[in-house]
């Protein structure tokens, strides 16, 4: 599904570089999880699959399915089939939810050549996946996320990822600043989108959100590397230890 | 006090141009009298504080500049499928045949031109009146000039709930057309009326509307400016409220080499609303300026200022506004933004917001903002799927929103958002 090949980034700005060779590889249907100390490079990999400016590739690739996603805008990434849920969702004052959902899912179907959904349809898509993450008429009558507390952006982030329907999903620290309820609540919603043909890689600090949506593969970075790569017992082992160990052990 | 020598010249060659309109009973005596304070204020001056920002010379000369008629086809015409009585004026020339009858239920309406020698009371004791009171304490000399040589324009008397809403047509045809027409409304306790006014008017469009609302009484107006690109246009409304009058005025320019909308409201009883709304949207050579004075002169009344300019290419957005709030006008409710979305590093947005306060329990605000497209919010729309250019759209429409908010008719409301949609679509909005 997803191929990273030694990928390399800078920041465009400063001469800073932020990814030192990434290679991943993420199969159809698998769920992988990315692990890391702080500045390790976890969400700059998730901004430059996703396309957001001010990042420069300086060597690498990643396809999604064969296509090199890096030369594609970032409307044509998400009309592709990838998804990246914002560790920080954006508040959009003006804008309303529903317009947004709306605009966002026509835009995708018109540039698959399929016709835009009727109002009816959507209404009532939206309203029931919306009831599964608890998301009130209410708040999606509400500009995007304005005024929503941190959960409820993360709820509002698996919303559109529901409505959407990729297959290859990134999740940004979807756990920063959720209590446990929420979390519960957002990983359950994750785990109902998991299918044979939808892909995940969940970046998260905390082994917590893999004890709720269980990764198939469990990678450590640091430094703008991948530095190891194991099972979900890699993911408990960092809980308990920490990460100086794993560092160390690779030098 | 004589005048400087250049503002005389200039008001010298300015008069050279006009003739006082024939005929008219006490309209000619009103007439007589504007272009006896305008001799004594001169015409404006870049130098004059009031017109710091924007550039009166094109106002002041005597010829209107040419300016070539531009074909909005493409689009319907403003208002087009409402039921409304439709009062046209071509370059500034009543057109009877385009024009409805002018009877309608709840409203009386002249033309001015015809108004002078008739007994109007009302119309006797407005003409040049509110336009006289909003000479203080700054000049506003174009409104004066205005009243002495408007040609036409309608005087509409308001006794009732009228039966449909009055539509002003200004169409543009001559390339050298300037046109100066002056309305006079008034209405009485407990009316109602909604104003609509659209199109270019002429190459050169001086405008003067005064509007005299008594206690309980409701005026709703709304303006489209016209999409011709090279007009230019000076207006001015002076309103005047009484005790839980309501006036809501919401103006949508899209194009135009040079706009100055100025408003002058005094809300004199108490619990008076006032309302004043604009959206802007100019690209290249462009010049829109906005400047509101409101006067709170009654306890308990409210007054919002809500304008909008998207600008882009060069194009060039004012803003001057104030609140006044007099001596005893205790629990004013006073509200004031004015913002402009910057689309490029080329274009610039001129503000400067005032209050003036002389009672101690008031509620007043005023805000000012400029600035460019939230990257972070296009990148986010983006990432959604959403193409680039259209992600720009929805978030110009949003930053807009809270201007077309202001019109309470959510039909109107809706089709303007959807000219605007067009207008930004044609004009290839890539940040």
């Amino acid at each position: 599904m997803l191929e990273i090949n030694n990928l390399h980034v800078k920041l465009e700005e400063e001469d800073k570089v932020i990814l030192r060779g990434v290679d991943l590889k993420i199969g159809a249907g698998e769920v992988h999880a990315i692990m890391g100390p702080n500045g390790s490079g976890k969400s700059t990999l998730s901004y430059v699959l996703a396309g957001r400016e001010g990042y420069e590739v300086t060597e690498g690739s990643a396809r999604l399915d064969g296509e090199e996603l890096l030369e594609m805008e970032p409307e044509a990434r998400a009309a592709a089939g990838l998804f990246l849920a914002f560790q920080y969702p954006v508040e959009i004052p003006g804008v309303g939810n529903m317009t947004f959902l709306r605009t966002a899912l026509n835009a995708q179907r018109k540039s698959r050549g399929e016709p835009e959904i009727s109002a009816g349809d959507f209404l009532k898509l939206v309203r029931e996946k919306a009831k599964t993450l608890k998301i009130d008429a209410e708040m999606l009558k509400r500009p995007v996320n304005v005024g929503f507390s941190g959960g409820e952006k993360k709820r509002n982030e698996i919303l559109q990822m529901a409505m959407l329907e990729p297959r290859m999903c990134i999740l940004d620290e979807t756990d920063s600043g959720l209590d446990v309820d929420a979390m519960k609540l957002v990983s359950e919603g994750v785990n109902a989108l998991r299918s044979a043909g939808r892909s995940f890689l969940v970046i998260t600090h905390y082994q917590r959100l893999l004890d709720h949506i269980k990764p198939d593969v469990v990678h450590i970075m640091a430094a703008g590397r991948i530095i190891k790569t194991g099972g979900p017992e890699l993911a408990l082992e960092v809980e308990t230890n920490g990460y100086a160990d794993i560092l160390g052990e690779v030098g | 006090m004589g005048l400087p020598k250049a503002k005389e010249d200039a008001l010298a060659a300015r008069l050279e141009a006009l003739s006082l309109p024939t005929g008219g009973g006490w309209l000619a005596t009103a007439r007589a009298e504007a272009l006896a304070r305008l001799s004594e204020m001169g015409l404006p001056a870049r130098r004059d504080e009031y017109w710091r920002y924007t550039d009166p010379a094109s106002l002041n000369a005597p010829e209107a500049p040419i300016a070539h008629r531009f074909d909005a086809s493409d689009e319907a015409p403003p208002f087009d499928g409402m039921d409304r009585l439709k009062i046209v004026f071509v370059d500034g020339v009543f057109d009877p045949a385009a024009s409805d009858d002018l009877t309608l239920s709840g409203v009386t309406i002249e033309r001015l031109s015809a108004a002078g020698d008739k007994d109007i009371h009302w119309a006797k004791g407005l003409y040049g009146t509110l336009e006289t009171r909003g000479q203080t304490p700054v000049a506003r000399p174009f409104a004066t000039l205005n009243t002495a040589f408007a040609t036409d324009g309608v005087v509409i008397h308001v006794t009732g709930k009228a039966a449909k809403p009055v539509s002003l047509v200004y169409v543009h045809e001559s390339e050298t057309s300037d046109a100066i027409l002056h309305h006079c409304v008034r209405l009485e306790a407990g009316a109602e009326l909604t104003l609509l006014e659209n199109g270019p008017a002429a190459a050169r469009f001086s405008k003067v509307m005064e509007v005299d609302i008594a206690d309980g009484a409701t005026f709703h107006h709304i303006r489209l400016q016209g999409r011709d690109h090279e007009r230019r246009a000076v207006t001015h409304i002076f309103a005047r409220l009484g005790a839980k009058a309501e006036m809501r005025s919401f103006t949508l320019t899209a194009n135009g080499r040079l706009t100055r909308n100025e408003a002058v409201i005094e809300l004199t009883g108490a619990e008076g609303r006032a309302h004043l709304a604009g959206a802007t949207v100019g690209d290249g050579d462009f010049h829109h300026d906005d400047t509101v004075f409101i006067t709170h002169a009654a306890e308990a009344c409210e007054s919002r200022q809500v304008f909008k300019k998207v600008l882009m290419n060069g194009a060039t957005g004012v803003f001057q506004g104030k609140i006044l709030v007099k001596p005893g006008a205790q629990k004013t409710d006073g509200y004031q933004i004015s913002q402009s979305l910057l689309l490029d590093g080329d274009s610039q947005f001129l503000a400067k917001p005032e209050l003036e306060i002389y009672a101690d329990d008031v509620k007043c605000s005023h805000g000012s903002t400029s600035g460019a497209i939230d990257e972070t919010a296009l990148f986010y729309l983006q990432s959604r799927g959403v193409p680039r250019a259209s992600a720009q759209a929805l978030l110009v429409l949003a930053f807009l929103a809270e201007a077309i908010g202001e019109i309470a008719d959510e039909d109107i409301a809706e089709d303007i958002r959807g000219r605007l949609e067009r207008w930004l679509a044609r004009h290839g909005a890539e940040g």
